[in-house]
């Protein structure tokens, strides 16, 4: 068993930021565990999510920034609509994710590659080009056989799409992106 | 019936791998009289990868086709895909903060202000079309077929965000099912998650977690499950020998849209809804329709 020295780790400025950024109060938890009753993902996190709630109260910035947790939840809502304090947990995950990311902590580098790699195709063309998404993936990890046990059968039945679907306005949506970026170097 | 008309946001899934998705769609409103009109020049609503990073950069990726919907003229906006209904609803939400609301336009060429409310394509068969008129617009009666209905994680939660159905048993698409003739399995993980975009970084969490609603569908006896998302649809389908070879199964169960189920009972030919485009071949099932076995 871990104790935490509370008087020495506890991050008070974290538990500010979480309550700013998510507009929810963790205080009100007590830890009934029902957000980690019905999470379905619970079988792979390293810390369950009433965990990092209880974490949270208690100003663990760092443990829970480096949780794998935050980048296996699916925000699938199932915590936050069965809260009985009407806790929105899955949007203070969203939050830990941001800050994790903003920290530089990604514990499930390939899931934030897959994303990051997402927004990139929706960047560069205005929609997600998806077998981009995936090329890029996989060049990226250099998981190269991701996906490849069921690509003859995509490509049977006309699931892949060889060329990017390019809009209009894919500047106007570039410049979203521009902006926003600008926006986090600033510190804003 | 009056002809409805109401502004189309597809979805990029609907594009690409869920492009049978969008065929079934548009042939099924077509059939109730519902005319879409596609916004013009759409794009990504940023889907799950988005809101992981920013909220308002989220926001205005969704507001941008928003905006479109009231250039348009319209006020309402319906989508087949629940995770672009989600992400256009939330940001709806959000935006109704005045402080957020300013954050994000400053990310935006045109600004939105809000007012453009987005409704599933299921509800608004459900809702507005109405199952009574289903069933009285219903020319071939779906009998024999049972299926389970699958909602998905998000089109029903947080129920604060979402307002359609139930949050923990959902019933549109059961009642819907049964208006048509067929039978609504009683099929208990209606609002588990399949896994979500999980599929490509952690293939093996998503194998585990289709292969646990599998399961379920045989349980309950069901001949296919009849889903309204295209993620889901993927995971279950595109992805269920995926699950044979890593959950060490053997499903062989048809994945069906919930406008493809439609779209039989207004008797569409099977091709037009796409019905060839599975990865599990739904057209052995439809045999059992025809009374031939």
């Amino acid at each position: 068993m871990e104790i935490l020295s509370m008087g020495k780790s506890c991050d008070a400025t974290f538990i500010e930021d979480v309550k700013r950024e998510s507009g929810q109060d963790p205080a009100t938890c007590y830890q009934c565990g029902n957000c980690t009753a019905g999470c379905p993902y619970t079988f792979v996190y390293d810390i369950p999510v009433n965990q990092i709630m209880r974490l949270l109260q208690a100003g663990q910035k760092e443990r829970i920034l480096k949780s794998k947790s935050l980048w296996l939840c699916a925000t699938c809502e199932s915590c936050t609509t069965r809260c009985p304090q009407g806790i929105d947990v899955a949007l203070i995950m969203d939050v830990l994710r941001h800050m994790a990311r903003r920290e530089g902590y990604a514990a499930e580098k390939n899931v934030k590659t897959f994303y990051d790699g997402f927004l990139e195709s929706v960047k560069r063309h205005g929609r997600v080009f998806e077998m981009g998404v995936a090329a890029n993936y996989n060049l990226k990890t250099g998981r190269f056989w991701t996906g490849a046990d069921i690509a003859p059968k995509a490509l049977s039945i006309g699931k892949l799409d060889f060329r990017p679907h390019e809009i209009k306005g894919r500047d106007e949506v570039k410049r979203i992106f521009r902006r926003y970026l600008q926006r986090e170097e600033a510190g804003e | 019936m009056s002809l409805m008309k109401i502004p189309y946001y597809p979805g990029c899934s609907q594009t690409g791998s869920a492009r049978e998705y969008d065929m079934c769609t548009r042939e099924c409103m077509a059939g109730l009289g519902i005319e879409l009109l596609e916004i013009d020049d759409w794009s990504c609503c940023g889907s799950t990868p988005a809101h992981t990073v920013d909220h308002s950069l989220a926001a205005a990726l969704s507001a941008r086709n928003l905006e479109r919907v009231e250039a348009m003229g319209h006020k309402r906006v319906t989508t087949p895909c629940p995770s672009c209904l989600t992400n256009l609803k939330t940001a709806e939400h959000r935006l109704s903060r005045k402080d957020f609301r300013e954050k994000t336009n400053q990310l935006l060429d045109r600004p939105y202000e809000g007012g453009v409310t987005t409704k599933s394509v299921l509800q608004i068969i459900f809702e507005d079309y109405g199952v009574e008129a289903l069933k009285a617009r219903a020319v071939k009666k779906l009998k024999g077929l049972s299926l389970a209905p699958y909602y998905g994680c998000i089109m029903n939660r947080p129920p604060e965000i979402m307002r359609f159905d139930h949050h923990e048993n959902p019933v549109a698409m059961d009642k819907i099912v049964e208006a048509l003739g067929a039978e609504a399995a009683p099929f208990p993980l209606k609002v588990e998650c399949c896994g979500a975009a999980y599929g490509v970084p952690r293939s093996d969490v998503t194998a585990r977690l289709t292969a646990r609603l599998l399961d379920a569908v045989e349980d309950c006896g069901a001949d296919a499950v009849v889903t309204a998302c295209p993620l889901c649809h993927m995971n279950l389908d595109l992805r269920q020998s995926q699950v044979n070879r890593k959950q060490r199964r053997g499903f062989n169960i048809p994945i069906l849209y919930i406008t493809q189920v439609i779209g039989l009972a207004l008797d569409i030919a099977p091709e037009k809804l796409g019905m060839d485009l599975h990865a599990v071949d739904p057209r052995p099932l439809l045999k059992k329709l025809e009374g031939g076995e």
